[in-house]
């Protein structure tokens, strides 16, 4: 192919290309549209790696995450120390885990911890709250909140420890038809 | 440099057990190590318990992730011994050590493979990776030795070329896949559900672009290259009565005239055996074409069933994790538009009250006969519906037969069938909408019933006009019959007339517009195809420029100036609708296949017109409709379209195989014409063009006495499949309810664990307070000795010291005096209250046994 890009070397346009399930085109892409984000502050020449980071408020001002209810939760998973901020190789990883290709193991390990929200190891009956809160946009009653947040439990919790594990997750998650093609931002 | 051999030979003997299936618990201190090192790679805050259990259902789930895990680690060692010794003592290294190194090798390549598939950070895959390919890099050379040497490289060298040329061909295939932005635009203000229409839409442009290359291809470019030109033979002219109109806008947009003897329908084709220099033999390849045009579809249809079916696994039991689906998988990623988001947090809101409600109240059933009588009351009046709009189209096609023997007649009766067609398919769908609303079903269930019974209507209607066309047929065979025989005698007397007129020269022929000619039945069933395909192609279009684009503009600018809310009120915009639009196509398409061997243009036009519409419907889309209120689930219903398509495509089968097979082609147009059937074309190709011993194979397995035990054959095969399969799904289904029992005894075990628990709390809570009594006294006691025997220069000390023996209890009390040579060693500081002797005993609540019998020993 013809165009000639400087921005990485062909070395690292090739490991890319290993470790996540984007074409060379779409890390290209990918690139441009972390440059978008803050052309100031990105490079536009990678093959020294220079350690650039964006901050969370200009990740999650992304159209493909600013309307989702766990944006937040998504770049703190994704970004290298958990506050949410993210280098381009974090964002590659975020959008690789996301994007169709990726296995279903991968993506319900990751779904985990998304909505692990105290990083406890556990989704547990705070973190069920949170979801459906953020889902509901608090618009169900204290009382409903509960019985879903039990029922989910009651449902999913296979060991009866009162909270989900990544064992519980996988279990129940595998098995929804809907996962694969909702866990899934096209780039 | 012996050191290092024996270095590296303990670590292959390490691996060597690490490898051995017997050694589990070997493996698992290693896997542990890894992790462990993985985890602090990843940073100290990555809990490396959570990893571990992630990693262990790797190991459950595939093996790969575990021989990754040990390469890893293998791999961390050899980084730090292999760099030195292993370039030097290659020369040593015996045949098992190759071996082992080989298989470490390969095992390096299938973690570079599956790399991609890891849960870590980018930096650590990128580092691992790194080391990997060193790693293979250094040893691939080293493993081939003496003669397998060259070969080896060779092969590595191959397969690298080939990973790299697999490579370049996924980049250039993804760059080959059109519209994936428009789609993504359209998926991020709509959600998947609409989007998944037009990846279908997408899907089907591809297919028919195959079929369209293959009939273009193979039939129409040959016979328009090497076959006779336009004009040199009856059937590819227009006939002397029809020249002066052949030309008129009018006659071409019935596809009469020009159109109708073109290349575009099956009239057109001569039944020459070869044509060309290439000695093409076009009526051969016209029919194999007609067939794998069924054959390709159907392979297509089928495999991404299968692989749709194999996407989504286990899809068996919904109810047992209701809530849990809702709760981590309703949310769309792809929604990148906030109006869109807002539906949806709606959506998601109120499907969650509908699940609580459904929860609270399963079983309740007010007045279960009046809903009963409603729903057969909805299905008599729908079956009315089929049965009226089946018989109205029998009508009008009986009528339209009847116009077309009148001459001049209007615009309305020549296209009455496609336009009460149109009609109804426009207007029974809401119709049953409005009596579905009778029935009071789930919205789920109702939209199955719904698709139901528009595919079932769309399906008479085509189903009737088939029959209707082929009464057309049969009264146009008859009358060919008649015309057979005027042609005869016409080209006999012609040629008679000129031998009498005279003799020696050779007659001018006739002039092929003159010659009188059949009906040819397959041409008018193309043409027909080829108007219902265009009216509906039109109906299409203009249904959405009125119903969306028009609605949506009035509602936009008439708003300003209404009595009512335009936008939120009754017209509004329009939703797409996803259901209709999808059978639209799925009907569209059953009739491109059964037009296709009538009308090989047909395709052409196909093609056409899902590339306008992809590009149209996408516009619509985005400039006038509005986001779902209720949004369809796009993910099963996949393979629904599917089966639809499947469906009609078996159904769009079975009238042309009957025409194949029995009915006589006409004796004037067509490649097959002169032969009594038309798949006298195979029979007749290899008599000729095959050796003998071919022909007799043939004829032996075209036996009735082969073909029937074959399919007998196939259906003892499927019959036995099926009871295979239903074996498995009980299998299965037992294995679920073992599971589910587990889980309930499980769960009843906890709870009476539970239920125990609080028991022994009581019991301890009834022990506990005596104790207490007894020890309360005791300490305030010992506080008094204790206080009144410090009243040394450590005292003071003591005193401050006391209460705070940690601070956090300090605020509890003194209660938690520390043993008393604590007293000492404790930092005054510590201390916040003075120890006053009466203070303890009011909050003395929190002390568990432990402390009181602790405090209790001294005095013991």
């Amino acid at each position: 192919m013809g165009n000639k890009q400087t921005i990485f070397t062909q070395a690292q346009l090739d490991a890319y290309q290993d470790c996540t399930f984007f074409t060379r085109k779409e890390i290209l892409r990918l690139f441009d549209r972390y440059r978008d984000l803050a052309p100031q502050l990105v490079p536009l020449d990678y093959t020294d790696k220079p350690a650039v980071t964006l901050p969370y408020e200009l990740i999650g001002s992304m159209p493909e995450l600013k309307d989702n209810p766990f944006r937040q939760r998504i770049a703190e998973v994704f970004s290298e120390n958990g506050d949410g901020n993210m280098t381009l190789d974090d964002f590659l990883d975020m959008f690789s885990v996301l994007s169709e290709m990726a296995p279903r193991d991968l993506k319900a390990y990751y779904a985990f911890k998304i909505y692990d929200f105290n990083n406890d190891d556990y989704i547990c009956k705070s973190d069920l709250e949170k979801t459906v809160n953020k889902l509901t946009r608090n618009e169900l009653t204290p009382e409903e909140v509960n019985l879903v947040c039990d029922k989910v439990i009651y449902e999913a919790d296979v060991d009866n420890d009162g909270k989900l594990s990544l064992e519980d997750f996988q279990h129940m998650i595998i098995r929804a038809p809907d996962f694969l093609s909702t866990f899934h931002i096209r780039i | 440099k012996d050191k290092e051999e024996d270095e590296s030979k303990e670590e292959d003997t390490c691996s060597q057990q690490n490898r051995a299936p017997g050694k589990k618990n070997y493996q698992s201190s290693d896997e542990k190590k890894a992790e462990e090192e993985g985890g602090q790679q990843r940073g100290k805050k990555a809990p490396t318990k959570e990893q571990k259990e992630s990693e262990n259902k790797e190991r459950k789930t595939n093996k790969k992730g575990k021989e990754g895990e040990n390469k890893q680690k293998q791999d961390r060692k050899n980084s730090t011994t292999s760099a030195s010794s292993n370039s030097s003592d290659e020369e040593s290294l015996s045949e098992e050590e190759l071996e082992m190194l080989m298989e470490e090798v390969e095992q390096k390549k299938k973690l570079i493979s599956t790399m991609r598939n890891k849960p870590w950070r980018m930096v650590k895959k990128l580092s691992v990776l790194r080391e990997a390919q060193a790693f293979v890099e250094k040893f691939e050379g080293a493993l081939g030795k003496g003669k397998g040497k060259k070969l080896y490289a060779y092969k590595m060298m191959m397969a690298k070329k080939w990973v790299k040329f697999k490579r370049d061909f996924d980049n250039f295939k993804t760059q080959c896949i059109p519209w994936e932005m428009k789609i993504k635009e359209v998926e991020s203000h709509f959600g998947s559900s609409v989007a998944s229409y037009f990846i279908f839409l997408r899907w089907m442009y591809g297919m028919n672009l195959v079929l369209f290359g293959l009939i273009f291809g193979l039939v129409i470019i040959p016979e328009v290259l090497m076959g006779m030109p336009y004009g040199s033979m009856p059937r590819k002219t227009v006939p002397r009565a029809e020249q002066a109109t052949a030309m008129d806008f009018s006659v071409l947009w019935d596809f009469e005239g020009y159109i109708k003897y073109s290349a575009l329908f099956y009239g057109y084709y001569n039944n020459q055996r070869t044509i060309g220099w290439l000695k093409y033999r076009l009526p051969m390849a016209y029919f194999m074409v007609g067939i794998s045009v069924f054959g390709y579809s159907l392979m297509v249809v089928i495999r991404s069933m299968a692989r749709n079916a194999n996407e989504s696994t286990a899809d068996g039991d919904d109810d047992n994790f209701i809530f849990s689906w809702k709760m981590f998988t309703s949310w769309d990623y792809l929604i990148g538009n906030p109006e869109t988001a807002d539906n949806k947090f709606a959506s998601i809101t109120t499907s969650f009250k509908e699940s609580i409600v459904d929860e609270q109240e399963s079983n309740k059933d007010e007045n279960i006969h009046l809903r009963r009588f409603l729903r057969v009351l909805a299905n008599v009046l729908i079956i009315c519906c089929l049965c009226g709009s089946g018989y109205l189209i029998y009508f009008v096609v009986k009528r339209s037969q009847t116009f077309s023997k009148m001459q001049n007649v209007g615009w309305y009766e020549r296209n009455e069938v496609e336009i009460v067609m149109s009609l109804l398919g426009m207007f029974c769908p809401p119709l049953f909408e409005t009596i579905a609303a009778l029935e009071n079903y789930h919205p789920r269930i109702g939209l199955k019933w719904q698709l139901g019974r528009i595919f079932a209507l769309f399906l008479g209607n085509l189903y009737t006009f088939l029959l209707a066309l082929m009464d057309d047929v049969n009264e146009k065979l008859a009358e060919e019959d008649a015309v057979k025989n005027i042609t005869h005698w016409t080209l006999l007397g012609h040629y008679n007339s000129s031998v009498e007129n005279s003799s020696i020269a050779t007659p001018p022929p006739l002039d092929p517009a003159d010659v009188p000619r059949g009906p040819c039945w397959e041409t008018t069933v193309g043409i027909e195809f080829v108007r219902l395909t265009v009216s509906d192609i039109l109906v299409t279009f203009i249904t959405i420029l009125v119903g969306d684009f028009i609605r949506a503009c009035f509602v936009r600018f008439v708003n300003y100036c209404w009595c009512w809310d335009l936008e939120a009120g009754f017209p509004s915009y329009a939703e797409f609708d996803i259901s209709g639009n999808v059978l639209g196509l799925v009907f569209n398409q059953g009739m491109i296949w059964m037009g296709s061997f009538y009308a090989p243009g047909l395709v052409g036009i196909n093609v056409l017109r899902l590339l306008t519409s992809m590009y149209f419907q996408c516009w619509a889309v985005m400039s006038s409709n509005v986001p779902h209120e209720r949004v369809f689930k796009a993910s099963k219903s996949n393979n629904f379209y599917m089966g639809l398509l499947l469906l009609i495509l078996f159904l769009s089968l079975l009238p042309v195989a009957y025409t194949i097979m029995s009915l006589p082609p006409s004796f004037d147009c067509g490649p097959f014409s002169g032969k009594k059937r038309m798949y006298e074309v195979i029979q007749e190709t290899i008599e000729l063009d095959f050796p003998l011993f071919v022909a007799k194979i043939f004829s032996y397995v075209a036996n009735p006495g082969l073909i029937i035990p074959a399919i007998l054959l196939m259906v003892l095969a499927i019959y036995y499949l099926n009871a295979v399969s239903e074996a498995y799904q009980r299998a299965n289904a037992e294995l679920k309810k073992k599971m589910q029992m587990q889980r309930e005894e499980e769960k009843n075990k906890r709870n009476n664990k539970a239920s125990t628990n609080p028991m022994l709390e009581d019991l301890e809570d009834l022990l506990t307070p005596s104790t207490k009594s007894e020890s309360q006294p005791k300490q305030a006691e010992d506080k008094k000795t204790e206080s009144s025997n410090r009243s040394s220069p450590v005292g003071k000390r003591g005193k401050a010291a006391a209460p705070g023996g940690s601070p956090m209890t300090g605020g509890r009390g003194a209660a938690f005096t520390p043993p008393p040579h604590m007293f000492v060693t404790q930092p005054p500081t510590l201390g916040v209250r003075a120890p006053y002797p009466g203070q303890p005993r009011p909050r003395g609540y929190p002390l568990g046994p432990v402390p009181g019998r602790g405090r209790g020993q001294p005095f013991y």
